[in-house]
């Protein structure tokens, strides 16, 4: 279980987070919407573990990731990935190595198997006839569905989406939102997905949560929030959105 | 502003960034035994430090040799004592100029090419998921790249120092009068007259080389990795990287110096 409690960050002169508190159960995908520089990603990034709060608490299973040591760290983020706005593959490694370097790094696969995986994991990006391009030479939708197959080639319990569909066409955001449902659905995955699609939010969550000035205005199940007369949800999830 | 506050904050920030180089370097130092993992990365990073650096080095030693020698001859002719034009060329490549060229052409060729490379990655979230992955970046990105200039750096420089002292014997023959004969013989002796296989000098000027390397990377990886900002903060990345480079490597230069020539006897 990922929890978030009363969470303050500032970053330069401005406070993005002001009192987060969140808590995304085990097994279930929770999606975080609000406006520009509410707090969104900064949220993932205390999650993982790359930011670190000025007050209040992060914990990943219980465990207290602000005060974790560098090992400490590095074990809980082996069980997590996270997929990136653009994906941030490495220039200067093909598609298949980018999504096998977290493998090459930890697993101590033989290369047959490494290698059977990295495809297994590309088939269900739809991404296998791209394995020997590299990162300059493909898509900005490639490169996501490259990301996202490397942040699920660990097999990995929890995975953190920072805007999975941004830049893709409505085909493959489709695609994107159906295989995040999947990993939920077939792997048990736990999901904590930034977005302001309300296709993205409303086809792939659980439980959605809309940010305001650094902590969460509103939340609640999908349906919930569809029907709620809360000007954020009517802002991000009424009809005319998206 | 209260000019003590800023006085405050310039010291605090540059005691900062001297910090994070410190403890790269230290970080780095203890992944080399992981450093057969990053073989392919060094080797790709030493042909490109090498072949990116290598014909200005050359042309740079070249030229800096006939100038020692014009400047070093122009004195000598006037003592009629040419004749050690040879043996001050030679040492003073070996010894300074060799390790100090091929330095400041690799911070500006290599050095800043890394800073750009790591700075880019920084800014486009490369580095954070590499960490996200539990890749440590000094492990990955920042060891070979230290490895790699640490070897390189006294290869130039060797280069440098027989690049510099040809560069010199063209002027000796041409104008100075001082016979090729002469000038290699002299330059020979004074590289080999000592009792071990090569004078102090040489091993000094590698020294220094080896240095020179190690901190081009380092100083050049940790701009690199503390970029923020898009295309300007990898832009001033590029520059400090430069800068700094530029300044340690006259300061460890002196420093050498000062140990082997001065404090050591």
């Amino acid at each position: 279980m990922i929890e978030l409690h009363d969470v303050h960050k500032r970053l330069g002169t401005r406070q993005i987070l002001a009192g987060m508190t969140l808590r995304v159960p085990k097994g279930m995908n929770f999606v975080l919407m609000g406006p520009s520089g509410s707090g969104k990603s900064v949220t993932l990034k205390h999650v993982i573990g790359i930011l670190k709060p000025d007050q209040g608490s992060v914990q990943v299973d219980g465990q207290e990731v602000p005060t974790m040591s560098r090992t400490q760290l590095m074990t809980l983020r082996k069980r997590m990935g996270y997929l990136f706005q653009n994906g941030a593959l490495i220039n200067w490694l093909s598609v298949a190595d980018n999504v096998g370097l977290p493998l090459r790094e930890h697993a101590r696969l033989p290369k047959s198997e490494l290698d059977d995986r990295v495809q297994q994991v590309l088939r269900l990006v739809k991404l296998d006839h791209a394995a020997a391009q590299f990162p300059p030479s493909i898509s900005g939708g490639m490169k996501l569905r490259a990301g996202l197959a490397r942040a699920l080639v660990t097999n990995p319990e929890y995975v953190l989406y920072d805007e999975p569909n941004a830049g893709l066409d409505p085909i493959i955001s489709h695609q994107i939102h159906e295989l995040i449902a999947q990993v939920r659905d077939d792997l048990g995955v736990t999901g904590l997905i930034v977005t302001h699609s309300r296709a993205c939010a409303t086809h792939c969550g659980d439980r959605i949560g809309i940010l305001e000035e650094g902590r969460l205005a509103i939340e609640g199940t999908v349906d919930e929030m569809v029907r709620s007369d809360h000007p954020l949800a009517r802002a991000f999830l009424g009809g005319g959105s998206d | 502003m209260n000019p003590l506050a800023m006085l405050g904050r310039f010291a605090t920030t540059r005691a900062d960034s001297a910090g994070f180089v410190c403890d790269l370097l230290l970080r780095t130092a203890l992944y080399l035994p992981r450093l057969r993992r990053r073989f392919r990365f060094l080797l790709d990073t030493a042909f490109n430090a090498g072949v990116r650096s290598l014909p200005v080095t050359m042309v740079v030693a070249a030229f800096a040799g006939a100038i020692l020698a014009m400047q070093t001859g122009i004195e000598l002719r006037r003592f009629g004592d040419t004749a050690v034009l040879g043996t001050i060329t030679a040492l003073s490549m070996c010894r300074e100029m060799g390790p100090f060229i091929t330095g400041v052409i690799l911070a500006a060729t290599v050095g800043s090419s890394i800073a750009a490379e790591l700075g880019t990655m920084q800014v486009s979230d490369e580095i954070a998921a590499l960490e996200v992955m539990s890749v440590d970046p000094v492990d990955y990105l920042v060891l070979p790249r230290v490895v790699a200039l640490a070897i390189m750096c006294p290869l130039l420089t060797v280069l440098s120092d027989l690049i510099g002292i040809y560069g010199g014997s063209v002027i000796a023959e041409h104008n100075l009068g001082v016979s090729p004969t002469l000038y290699w013989i002299s330059a020979r002796e004074a590289l080999t007259s000592s009792g071990m296989l090569l004078p102090k000098e040489v091993y000094v000027g590698l020294l220094k080389a080896f240095v020179f390397g190690i901190a081009i990377a380092t100083v050049s990886c940790a701009a690199g990795l503390r970029a923020s900002g898009g295309a300007l903060g990898v832009g001033l990345a590029v520059q400090t990287a430069v800068r700094n480079s530029v300044i340690l490597i006259i300061v460890l230069g002196f420093i050498v110096t000062w140990f082997f020539y001065f404090l050591g006897g």
